[in-house]
Formats: structure tokens, C-alpha cells, sequence
């Protein structure tokens, strides 16, 4: 089995703030980490790899600094590790970034499986997942709660749904997102910090991954960041007045105006 | 008022601190510390409040410390395990007991049943039993008191025969930690009866070899997560190979061993205190009793710094005992120092904390009260302070002989 893990790194905190004249996340004093939702994706790609045998290659785009999170992902069991880092990443919505990972798995040879967190606990849309299943063109499953079994390249899986779950069969190779549910992460070895500490991590740029400039980063985006703010809570109540009729009627009329009903 | 306040800033950044002195730990030593406070704090810390309630064993924990390869810290590396030395047991050790001590001692007693095979054993013995400690798939145990024999050691009366293809042990150990969740047993029998503690030889138990059975589990006053039991044993027959060293060299080897392992305890019992500590202040910083937090009361602020001073000197002291167990030289004093001085500051440290929590600390729904009851062995096993204090003396003669 040759497993990709996607990791993001992100803040370490859920007390988030913004900053309003640049509209972007103030990182400054906040501790990053594996996005949580992802460190279930690399726990079950390790554990795949320790049933099935095979390698688990822990993958990120981001800045510099997102070593530190594949560094911790090689003491959690992960064989390789690569980070995507370039000025022209930058800027990347969910499609520039699914592309920019695409590339990446495209270049590193065949696989089998990749394996994302069902979201980010930062931008919360649980869109990079599938986008690379499109852009690669195989199939997608999230919300993945259990896999039952891997065997002669097809997989068995559960996936979550609000009254259950739905057991799937695929073939291989295909993307999955892990909910939380499928496993309890396990804390570093010795052996793997140690591991980690003289691992040696590439970084591909632009060029090492050999992408259209004009696909990834800002440029590749296709939606735009017009301002992040953290909305008002306004509550309003009113209370109605008068006879019960005099207020259902009352409360009908406002309903209708608002466009409720 | 103000004083108060800056007082209170002061005890708190000793306290926060898992350690105020710099200790000059390597990489890897605060690598193993972390290490093994994220499991304490992840893994620990949520069920111990349970596990004492119910005197459960912790295999679910021990599943933990074994992935986190701290099982493999007193192995030697050619046995698969990464051959570090008694500081970094101690240094795991500590954050295990910060948490719960019940737990820490349960991962310990695999060390002190493992380290007369390690020291003394066989090539072949090694080989065979090691490996599988270090994986933590195997627990391991450490048998020498009996019913009749406590702090007087010599008086055991458990027996190892020689017999064709082995020795026959017949006799019953008491107080076993580990006892009947340990894989493997060091054991400490007589194999000739007529020489006292000179005919007193260790050997390797298998937990399923025929005629050895455990008794009552026994019902404890603290570390209750622990097992602690009985092990009998019937003509059980045991190879002749899994005799460690020669015969005769039991007592000895026993004695030497928890010289070895006297730091460990004392590691053990700074945890205790670290967390009382840290317990009592979070507590006394909340309370507002008299229209202000207890915290601002000078009293106390002079229990806390009390406490606080205490556990930096038994700290100071155990890392030092354990360095100097590492260095080979002779450490018979240094340890017993270490585990008597600690231990006692444990049980001190506890009960204040204890008192400083007042009702609420005397509640099992707060933590303290368990660390008082966990303290208390601290002062009884391994060596009862009295003898250790007996042992100290000794030694400060022997020392004054020498310089005269």
C-alpha cells in the first residue's frame, strides 16, 4: 500500500483572531498544529501500513514552518514526509491548494490511498479532500467512520451518515476524509522522535513540482478573499402584546414580511 | 494587599514549573519527561479518579507507555531497548506519579523485575525474556517479601529444589506488585536452607508455569489502580536455565537491586508531591473565603512555599541519587537518602495539601485525598524509612571508620 496523508497545519487554538486591515489570521503567539481532524487520517494510514505493509507519506503545502507538523507526523508513525512550500503557494483556496497536492501525489508515482481529515478546524470547508479526488479522477468517499477491508485493490468502508452508516466498496486507488470516529490517535514513540529529529524533509517549490503558475497560489484561486470578520451576535426580541388572536395574527404578518412563510 | 499579589505571582511560577532548578537534562532526558506527561495528562489523568475507585488494573495505559516506547528505556539497546539509565526512569517516573502513582508504579515494577535478569542474566535468559519487556508485551515482577519475612529479608522460607531438570520451588510470596498481570517473575528462593541469606538464589517465573498460582488480590489504602498479590507456588518446576547467576547470589543480587531501584521510588514520590502541589495551589488561588482568594492569606502562602521548597530539595536529591547510580559509583546511601527524604516529603506535601483544599480536599471528588493515600507506601515499600535510616547511619559510620 503507498498511503499519502494530507495534513494542514493550523492554529492551535479555536479562540481565533483577525487581523482587519489584512483580513488574514493573526498567527503571532499561537502555538500550530496538525489540524486535529487530520491526525485521525494519519493514524489510520499508519495503521493501515502496520496490517497491510506498505509506506505512509505525510504531505503538506504551506509555509516553512509547517515542518514542524511533518516532523511530529514522522514521530506518529509516518515514513516520508513532504512539504510543499513556495511564495507562489500562497494565497491558495481549496481548489489552487487540491491542485497543488494533486500535482505533488501525481509526482511522486502511483498510489493507493489518500487519506485527508473530513476539514480543517481554520477554514472549515471539507472541499480539498474531493477536489483531488476530481483533479486525479478517482473515486471519493468521506466521512469515512470505519475501513472493514482492503483486499485485491477494492476497499471496504464505512461511511457516516445521520441515521448510521452506509457500508461502500471501491476500487483502489481513491481519496478518503476520516472522520473522528475511526480511531484514537496515538501519542509519539521514543523511537519515532528520534526518528524524526534526523529525518530529513524535502521541500518542493513551484519548479520541483512542475505546476502551471498560473493554476496554484493566489493566481489559481478562484474565489477571493473580500474581508474575514467575526459577525455580530445580535439578538432581538420582541414581545407581543394583546389578545392571543391579536398576536398570532401579529406574529403571522411578521413572519410573512420576513419571508418565513 | 499588593504584597499579597506579588507573593502570590512568585509561588506561582515555582509552582507552574514542573521543575524550578535547572537541571542540565539532554534533548533526549526532557524528550522523555514530555513525553511521558502527555501520556500522564492525555491518558492518565481522565480515568485515574475510576481506576482508584475500582481498583482496576491499567492495561489500557500500559498499552500506551509500551507504544510510547518507555517500557524500552531500561533495556539495553542490544535487547531491544534504547539503554538508558535510572535518571530517565526516574524523569518518566515522576510525570507517571504526578498524575497517579498507582499507575506510574505498575509501569516501575516492570524495571525492578527485569533489571537482576538484565545485570546478572544469561545470555540465553536475555535473549528469550527481554525483548518482549522492552515491547511491553510482557510485564514483569519482582518477588522477595513473604509473610514471614519484611524488612528482614533473610527470613524467607520459600524454597527451590534441585532437582532432575530444574529446581522445584515450593512457598508463597506476599504483597506481589504486578502480581498475576505480570508475564514474568524474579523470584528469590532458597536452593540451600542451612546458609542463611548465602543460600538464597533468583530465578525467571513464567506466569503460566504449572504449579504456580496466585492468591487473594489484595485491598489497598492507595496506588489501587495497582495489583497486589499473592504468589504460590506448589513443586513448580523451573528449568535450571532460568536460575540468574549462581547459586547463592540471591540475596545479594536482591540487595543491590533496590539500591538500584531506590531512586525510582523516590521519583515516584515527587511526582506525588509535584501534582499535591500543583493541586493545592490551583485550589487556594479559586477559594475566596473572607472576601478574597485563600491564596492572599499569609499562612497560606507560607504551607505553599513550605511545599514547594520541599519538593525542589527531594527533586534535587533523587536526580542526584540517580546520576549516581548512573555513574557506577556506590550508591547504597545516596538512594536510600533519596527515597526516604522524598517519600517523607510526599507524605508531608499531601496532608498539607489535603488541608489547604480543606472539606473539598477531603472529597474524592478532588484529587488530593488520593495522593495522600498514595503517599503513604512511598514510606513503606522498597525498604521502610526506619530501616533505610538504619542503613544511612550505617553507612555514616562505615564512613567515619574509613576516614579515621
Amino acid at each position: 500500500m503507498n498511503i499519502f496523508v494530507c495534513l494542514k497545519q493550523v492554529p492551535g487554538t479555536t479562540d481565533v483572531k483577525i487581523n482587519p486591515e489584512t483580513n488574514t489570521l493573526i498567527r503571532q503567539g499561537i502555538p500550530n498544529i496538525i489540524n486535529p481532524f487530520d491526525t485521525y487520517a494519519l493514524e489510520e494510514g499508519v495503521r493501515l501500513k502496520e496490517k497491510y505493509g506498505g509506506k505512509v507519506t505525510a504531505i503538506s503545502m504551506g509555509p516553512p514552518q509547517a515542518m514542524d507538523i511533518l516532523k511530529e507526523a514522522i514521530s506518529l508513525g509516518a515514513d516520508e514526509a513532504v512539504l510543499l512550500s513556495d511564495r507562489a503557494f500562497s494565497g491558495a483556496d481549496t481548489w489552487a491548494t487540491a491542485f497543488t497536492l494533486a500535482g505533488a501525489v501525481r509526482k511522486s508515482g502511483p498510489f493507493d490511498l489518500i487519506i485527508c481529515g473530513r476539514q480543517s478546524t481554520d477554514g472549515d470547508t471539507a472541499q480539498v479532500g474531493p477536489e483531488m479526488a476530481e483533479m486525479l479522477d478517482v473515486p471519493f468517499i468521506a466521512y469515512v467512520g470505519q475501513i472493514e477491508e482492503i483486499l485485491n485493490g477494492e476497499i471496504r468502508l464505512q461511511r457516516l451518515i445521520d441515521e448510521g452508516h452506509e457500508v461502500l466498496q471501491s476500487s483502489l486507488p481513491a481519496v478518503i476524509t476520516v472522520s473522528k470516529e475511526i480511531n484514537k490517535p496515538r501519542l509519539p514513540s521514543l523511537r519515532g522522535i528520534a526518528k524524526s529529529r534526523s529525518a530529513k524533509i524535502p521541500v518542493w517549490t513551484l519548479q520541483d513540482v512542475g505546476l502551471d503558475p498560473d493554476k496554484v497560489g493566489l493566481n489559481g484561486s478562484f474565489t477571493r478573499v473580500v474581508k474575514i470578520f467575526t459577525p455580530e451576535r445580535v439578538k432581538k426580541a420582541e414581545m407581543l402584546q394583546g389578545e392571543i388572536e391579536t398576536q398570532v395574527d401579529c406574529l403571522l404578518e411578521k413572519l410573512k414580511a420576513t419571508r418565513l412563510i | 494587599l499588593t504584597t499579597g499579589i506579588f507573593y502570590n505571582r512568585l509561588i506561582a511560577i515555582a509552582i507552574k514549573r514542573s521543575s524550578l532548578l535547572q537541571y542540565f537534562l539532554t534533548e533526549e532526558q526532557k524528550t522523555i519527561k514530555d513525553l511521558a506527561r502527555k501520556i500522564a495528562e492525555e491518558r492518565i489523568l481522565p480515568v485515574r479518579a475510576q481506576l482508584d475507585e475500582k481498583e482496576e488494573f491499567p492495561w489500557s495505559i500500559m498499552k500506551d507507555i509500551a507504544d510510547s516506547d518507555l517500557f524500552r528505556i531500561f533495556v539495553p539497546a542490544e535487547y531491544e531497548g534504547l539503554g538508558y539509565g535510572c535518571l530517565e526512569l526516574c524523569l518518566a517516573l515522576e510525570e507517571l506519579s504526578r498524575a497517579c502513582s498507582g499507575v506510574a508504579i505498575s509501569f516501575a515494577v516492570s524495571a525492578l523485575g527485569s533489571y537482576t535478569l538484565i545485570d546478572y542474566g544469561s545470555e540465553t535468559l536475555k535473549r528469550k525474556y527481554l525483548p518482549d519487556i522492552a515491547s511491553g508485551k510482557k510485564l514483569a515482577a519482582f518477588a522477595l517479601t513473604e509473610p514471614t519475612a519484611g524488612s528482614d529479608a533473610s527470613a524467607i522460607r520459600t524454597t527451590a529444589e534441585k532437582v532432575a531438570g530444574g529446581y522445584l520451588i515450593n512457598g508463597t510470596k506476599q504483597f506481589i506488585t504486578n502480581g498475576g498481570e505480570a508475564a514474568v517473575y524474579t523470584i528469590i528462593a532458597l536452593t540451600d536452607k542451612s546458609k542463611g541469606t548465602r543460600g538464597a538464589s533468583a530465578f525467571i517465573v513464567d506466569k503460566d508455569t504449572p504449579g504456580f498460582t496466585f492468591g487473594k488480590k489484595e485491598k489497598k489504602l492507595g496506588i489501587r489502580a495497582s495489583a497486589t498479590r499473592e504468589l504460590v507456588f506448589q513443586n513448580c518446576l523451573v528449568p535450571e536455565e532460568n536460575l540468574i547467576s549462581r547459586p547463592g547470589m540471591g540475596f545479594i543480587m536482591a540487595m543491590k537491586l533496590l539500591d538500584k531501584s531506590r531512586p525510582s521510588v523516590g521519583a515516584q514520590a515527587v511526582g506525588i508531591a509535584q501534582g499535591a502541589l500543583e493541586a493545592a495551589y490551583d485550589y487556594t488561588q479559586q477559594r475566596v473565603q473572607f472576601g478574597q482568594p485563600l491564596i492572599l492569606q499569609p499562612v497560606v502562602q507560607n504551607m505553599l512555599a513550605d511545599m514547594a521548597l520541599q519538593v525542589e530539595a527531594a527533586r534535587s536529591l533523587v536526580y542526584a541519587a540517580a546520576r549516581n547510580v548512573d555513574s557506577g559509583k556506590d550508591y547504597t546511601e545516596s538512594s536510600a537518602m533519596a527515597k526516604v527524604f522524598a517519600s517523607d516529603v510526599a507524605m508531608r506535601v499531601t496532608t498539607d495539601a489535603v488541608q489547604l483544599c480543606g472539606g473539598a480536599g477531603y472529597m474524592k471528588d478532588y484529587p488530593v485525598e488520593k495522593m495522600m493515600r498514595d503517599a503513604k507506601i512511598t514510606q513503606i515499600y522498597e525498604g521502610s524509612n526506619q530501616v533505610l535510616r538504619s542503613i544511612i547511619a550505617s553507612e555514616l559510620r562505615k564512613r567515619k571508620a574509613a576516614n579515621k
